[in-house]
């Protein structure tokens, strides 16, 4: 009786509904079908006709529903469908089976949502100005946005300004003053030029198709990146992709779809890779592409061995205090890094001001790059250029003057660490015969032996915090070198003989350090939104048990290094090491293409961003686009550029401006835990659909949606719900309830997250471990099982301890790794005499300034006017590349003249910037173009779009890692002839 | 009369971009009637920032100085352009879109080129300091909202308040000889009007190269006098800044107290490094 009840009201709720919204009225219109819902006994139901201005509806059943929804019992449906709804009942009542839906896709889910739409669309986002305008909400790469709307377009979109609805802002006492951050938040201008992106003309409004693939017919996959395209529809679009898939598997079966995607599109909870996309594909299954940690290389496959951090990728803890650094550190040593470059991770300038004030406070700055980067130019100090990949050689002389002048702390040496014997055995000589003096490296590095001298005693007598990379605890271009690992591993040597965790000796640049309340809880991105993806992404940490959604499971085992696709598309054939962060032995166990007895790719589903301007030796993958084997390529992307022109059908994607997504800052959670501790404010943004869609573009979920519809998997994908509806389930898993209604967070769009008081503000990093007491920062690794005593004590190596000999690569043998690290010279630089001869210039290429790896740059956005960024000459945007000034005097460049960089892997032309902030022999040019032209034959030309991994190897750092060495790399640079070969014609000629 | 006033300091400003962009954002495709018709795409600048490098590897030192629309007291485009060009009470400078359609003179007029010509819509274009905004009571315009160091500033206040602080913070205008009266103020120009010299003192000691610390550095101009003097750092290295450029001849004398005198002789053109200097 009471489930007849409910069920006559979900009919009255309908027609009310519609009364008061005309919008309603007409999607009641839009579908003529009969639904029902029931006991399974069909003793209890009621049926609802749809296809007119009202639904009218039926006690009983129908003889022949569309559509049908069953509970077990009337009891069931009864609790199921009284509101509050409670999602984690619906759950799992279909997980056992106690409630079913049949019926077509389309309808079924036009059922479900039109059900939801009852309650969404009265909710209300965005808050009216007095002008007329609207202000939304969102958030980017970059920090969080107010963006400006009127008549649906955007006019113009800002920096939030905090007001007094807002929590306060923190204070932090030290050296006598009170510092705090402004009332604002900071972007970073990838985020600011976001409206360029939105409005670019590089936009994919409509589907589209390659004019010479037909899929029942001639393919012509050797016209790939060389053919164009012609406008179809969606659905001619999705029928295709959805036959693609299913054939796939009905012809080559289990493996033969390979997904290609990018790790940065576009910020938000819902639509981010790993949420829709790993919920579709894990939903059809397919091979993986398997990450290597491009920007952790040299700390994941080397530092992690002597102190663990496994879950970190190898990084450091990110607890340092504001207090411990101003009260008591006396220098920072930043060391290959550049932070008011690269923003810490997604923190845009939030630490700027921080370095600025430890510069008032008189902390003395040394930095250590080949180039005089943005932050030894802004904030002063001494710049000791080195020459590329030699690192480590200048590391072990600074270990060398400690040890022979007594300049290291020899207490915790022998308390808090181990294998120390060896490493001076090493170090002095004594084992090889080779006193690792600063006179030994000067010869690599380019450093005179005095400056080391002077360098090592002040390091070794003062309070030092080492800026190991642009986070201060990892990243930096010296460790995505050749030496990578070596430099790494040197970084954590180095401190742990200064005392690392002591009073103002620790990792770190004040990117982390504020007193933000880290206990507050909100998803991270690395969650994985909605997708249910257990074995892929973090969800499991904390999400799964607090959103009640269905897991998702990948059942294809089969991977693909993602630096190896294109050797797996043209050879067949590849392995690689993992990036398993669960041990610090998870990365030994090599993995093969095929799997045995899986199907090899026949078909690529690429998502996101181009991978030309990320992958070395990038001319591979243009080549292997075109390999006869690849059947299909589908492409889903914003921007047409980089890969889409390589695709056979292209999908044309929104902007997280064009859809609703939820997000908080800079929070990317797994590998970066607590990545808000570089933010002066916690914001937790309402991610508002600023705008309609542009064109026929749809967002992600929405395009994963459809097909989920034609391979009838739309319930399993959404569970009947919206995007819209997910984030508020996100927000219902959230801290955040507690704090703020959901109609309050969606009308204003976001919410500071109060800062910590001082008794909730953990210790400073490594604290704990300097004092011997039990782990007491809140990161939730090592797992339990990585403990070698009792639980919470010492570090995740096998003696708990720091190793300078480290436990877990003497059981295993790979050359360029050894126990004690040492010093091997790069496999492509100075010392490799026959190829420097004829390439006499090290190409660098640090990650971009102004661009988010591909993001913002190219498009035709307004970055394409910074001059440091890309050049306009004779009516294309050339990439620039800084080559100093006898470099370029010797050859003839002048300023944004035109250059050829080259090597025999291919030829990159870039706009020349002539400066002195690059020692000589060295050409500094950022990694990650968006834009990849050839302008012959792909991958066999003249790139002129920028992508200098065009130029750099695929070698692997050590012959057992998956480690990349972008910046191991020689070139040679003239100036350019506008012909389209890859050698020197200057050369050729005067031969 | 409170009036608006822009500071810009050059030592702050590590070259983000974002008053670039911010000025991008504002106005490329919005018109404000009124005030501003939409800036093309591309092309134009209306806050430009300008690089200038110093010094020779690897003593180097380079400034961003962001450049926009002046709003001059003594506008020369607004001599040129007569009632195309408006001088509001509050100081800022507006040319009229619709008055001033086809006056590429009030563009040309500009001596700080600021005024950028609109070939599309044939008019001449400036930031406006954001007037609109600040006009529905926004506090600052957006290139000081955005900028992440404070280098840019935004200050409405009297005339009599603001030369007050100028003359105490040593803020001048970007070109002194111009005599426009610009309303936009920079602070530390000496890094990019003047020059430095630096250079490096090693020494052998127990058979090793060490840097020289605590050497006591003099600088002699031509007539012999004493410009400044400074000394050594641990790494040996030193510099004498906010010397005019092409001022000639110096001498830098390098007292090393037991470990001797050397005396080194530049002539000075542009910023440079001596190099390193042994005392041996």
């Amino acid at each position: 009786m009471r489930l007849a009840i409910v069920l006559a009201g979900v009919s009255f709720a309908l027609n009310a509904t519609a009364r008061l919204y005309p919008s309603f009225k007409a999607r009641l219109r839009e579908k003529k079908f009969v639904a029902q819902i029931s006991t399974r006994d069909s003793a209890k139901g009621r049926y609802f006709k749809f296809g007119d201005d009202r639904v009218v509806s039926k006690a009983g059943t129908h003889p022949k529903p569309d559509m049908e929804i069953t509970f077990r019992t009337a009891e069931l449906g009864f609790k199921l469908l009284t509101p509050p709804f409670n999602h984690g009942d619906f759950v799992n009542a279909m997980k056992n089976f106690n409630m079913e839906m049949s019926g077509p896709d389309d309808i079924t889910l036009f059922f479900t949502n039109t059900i939801s739409l009852m309650q969404t669309i009265r909710w209300k986002s965005g808050t009216k100005m007095p002008n007329g305008e609207t202000r939304f909400v969102n958030n980017t790469n970059g920090g969080p946005l107010f963006v400006y709307v009127k008549d649906g377009k955007i006019v113009r979109m800002t920096p939030l300004d905090l007001d007094e609805s807002d929590a306060s802002s923190w204070e932090v006492k030290a050296q006598g003053k009170t510092f705090s951050p402004e009332r604002k938040t900071t972007i970073s201008p990838h985020g600011l030029a976001s409206k360029s992106l939105v409005y670019s003309s590089k936009r994919l409004m409509y589907p589209m198709k390659r004019v010479d693939f037909d899929p029942n017919g001639e393919r012509n996959p050797q016209n790939r990146g060389i053919s164009g395209y012609e406008r179809i529809s969606w659905d001619e679009a999705l029928d295709i992709v959805s036959g693609e898939i299913k054939r796939m598997k009905r012809e080559h079966g289990h493996g033969a779809i390979l997904c290609s995607h990018s790790s940065h599109h576009t910020w938000g909870n819902i639509g981010y890779y790993l949420s829709s996309m790993h919920r579709f594909m894990n939903a059809i299954g397919h091979t993986k592409m398997a990450l290597n940690p491009d920007s952790w290389e040299g700390w994941y496959w080397g530092a992690m061995h002597h102190y663990g951090y496994s879950m970190r990728n190898g990084a450091a803890e990110t607890y340092t205090r504001l207090e411990d650094c101003f009260e008591h550190c006396e220098m920072m040593v930043f060391w290959a890094s550049d932070p008011e470059t690269t923003s810490g991770s997604y923190a845009a300038f939030e630490a700027t001001r921080r370095r600025m004030w430890a510069k008032e406070l008189g902390i003395k700055m040394v930095h250590i790059d080949p180039y005089n980067n943005h932050t030894a130019n802004f904030l002063g100090g001494k710049w000791i250029p080195v020459i590329p990949g030699t690192s480590p050689a200048l590391a072990h002389a600074i270990a060398y003057v400690w040890m022979t002048e007594g300049l290291y702390d020899m207490d915790y040496v022998r308390d808090r660490t181990t294998g120390f014997a060896a490493f001076e055995a090493y170090i002095l000589g004594t084992e090889d015969g080779v006193p690792k003096s600063p006179e030994w490296q000067a010869e690599e590095t380019g450093v005179d032996a005095a400056t080391v001298r002077a360098l090592a005693r002040e390091w070794g007598s003062k309070r030092t915090y080492l800026s190991a990379g642009g986070k201060g605890t990892t990243f930096g271009g010296a460790n995505r070198s050749s030496t990578g690992t070596q430099w790494a591993r040197a970084m954590v040597c180095l401190m742990a003989m200064q005392g690392l965790g002591k009073p103002g000796i620790n990792f770190g640049n004040l990117q982390y350090c504020t007193p933000v309340d880290l206990n507050f809880y909100f998803p991270a991105y690395a969650e994985g939104g909605f997708s249910g993806d257990l074995e892929g992404t973090a969800s499991a940490v904390q999400n799964y048990q607090r959103m009640p959604h269905l897991p998702s499971v990948n059942t294809v085992g089969q991977k693909i290094p993602r630096l190896r696709i294109p050797e797996a598309l043209m050879d067949g054939e590849t392995h690689g090491y993992p990036t398993n962060p669960k041990s610090i032995e998870g990365q030994f166990a090599r993995f093969g293409y095929p799997a045995p007895g899986h199907s090899k790719v026949h078909m690529m589903y690429k998502y996101g961003g181009s991978h030309f301007g990320t992958t070395m030796e990038s001319n591979r993958l243009a080549k292997a686009y075109r390999s006869p084997g690849l059947e299909f390529v589908v492409n889903q992307s914003i921007w047409n550029e980089g890969e889409a022109p390589f695709a056979d059908v292209i999908l044309p994607a929104c902007t997280n401006f064009e859809r609703d997504d939820i997000g908080e800052w800079a929070a990317a959670g797994g590998y970066s835990h607590h990545n808000q501790g570089q933010l002066n404010h916690r914001v937790i943004a309402m991610q508002h659909k600023c705008i309609e869609p542009l064109g026929e573009s749809k967002s992600d979920f929405q395009i994963f949606l459809d097909l989920a519809k034609k391979l009838g998997l739309s319930a399993y994908f959404a569970e009947g719900k919206t995007e819209l509806e997910w984030c508020q389930m996100q927000f219902l898993s959230s801290d955040l309830p507690k704090k703020i209604s959901w109609s309050e967070f969606l009308k204003k769009g976001y919410y500071v997250v109060p800062h910590a008081n001082e008794q909730q503000v953990p210790e400073t990093s490594y604290k704990w471990y300097a004092e011997g007491k039990k782990k007491n920062v809140p990161e939730p690794h090592p797992l339990p099982a990585e403990y070698g005593e009792s639980y919470l004590e010492g570090l995740q190596t096998q003696s708990g301890k720091i190793e300078f000999e480290a436990s877990s690569l003497k059981r295993f043998d790979d050359p360029g790794r050894p126990p004690v690290n040492k010093y091997i010279p790069s496999w492509e630089g100075r010392q490799t005499t026959d190829l420097y001869t004829k390439y006499p210039l090290q190409l660098i290429s640090p990650h971009p300034r102004y661009s988010f790896h591909t993001k913002a740059d190219g498009k035709d956005s307004y970055l394409c006017d910074i001059e440091e960024h890309r050049v306009l000459v004779d009516g294309h945007y050339y990439w620039t590349a800084r080559i100093n000034r006898q470099d370029a005097e010797m050859r003839g460049i002048k300023k944004h003249h035109l250059i050829k960089l080259y090597n025999d892997r291919g030829a990159v032309v870039c706009a020349a910037i002539i400066t002195d902030r690059i020692m000589p022999g060295v050409i500094h040019s950022y990694e990650s173009s968006a834009e990849y032209k050839p302008i012959g034959i792909p991958g066999e030309s003249v790139d002129i779009g920028g992508c200098v991994n065009v130029l750099t190897s695929k070698r692997h750092q050590t012959e057992k890692t998956s480690a990349s060495a972008p910046n191991a790399c020689l070139i040679q640079v003239e100036k350019w002839d506008f012909s389209s070969e890859i050698g020197s014609v200057a050369q050729e000629n005067a031969s | 009369m409170n009036k608006w006033n822009l500071i810009i300091d050059i030592d702050k400003c590590h070259n983000c971009a974002n008053c670039f962009i911010a000025a991008k954002d504002e106005y490329v495709g919005n018109e404000f009637s009124g005030y501003s018709a939409p800036q093309p795409l591309h092309g134009h600048a209306w806050i430009r920032i300008d690089e200038y490098e110093r010094g020779t590897y690897p003593a180097v030192q380079t400034s961003f100085v962001p450049k926009m629309c002046n709003h001059c007291d003594d506008a020369p485009c607004k001599k040129v352009g007569g009632d195309a060009v408006q001088k509001r009470a509050d100081g800022i400078v507006l040319i009229d879109p619709v008055k001033a359609k086809g006056r590429e003179d009030i563009a040309k007029s500009c001596p700080y080129g600021a005024i950028f010509w609109n070939d599309e819509l044939q008019i001449p274009q400036h930031w406006t300091f954001d007037a609109h905004l600040l006009d529905q009571g926004w506090k600052e315009p957006r290139c000081a909202q955005v900028c992440p160091t404070g280098a840019i500033t935004a200050l409405k206040t009297t005339d009599q308040d603001m030369e007050t602080r100028a003359a105490a913070e040593d803020l001048r205008p970007i070109n002194r000889n111009l005599q426009t009266k610009p309303r936009v103020y920079y602070k530390n120009l000496d890094s990019i009007e003047k020059c430095f010299i630096a250079g490096r003192v090693i020494h052998q000691k127990n058979n090793v190269s060490e840097c020289f610390e605590n050497a006591d550095i003099t600088l002699k101009n031509k007539e012999g006098e004493v410009v400044s003097s400074t000394q050594s750092d641990v790494y040996g290295d030193f510099r004498f800044d906010g010397l005019d450029p092409e001022s000639g001849e110096y001498e830098i004398i390098i007292d090393a107290k037991s470990s001797g005198v050397k005396s080194v002789k530049t002539v000075l053109g542009e910023s440079l490094h001596l190099g390193t200097i042994s005392l041996d």
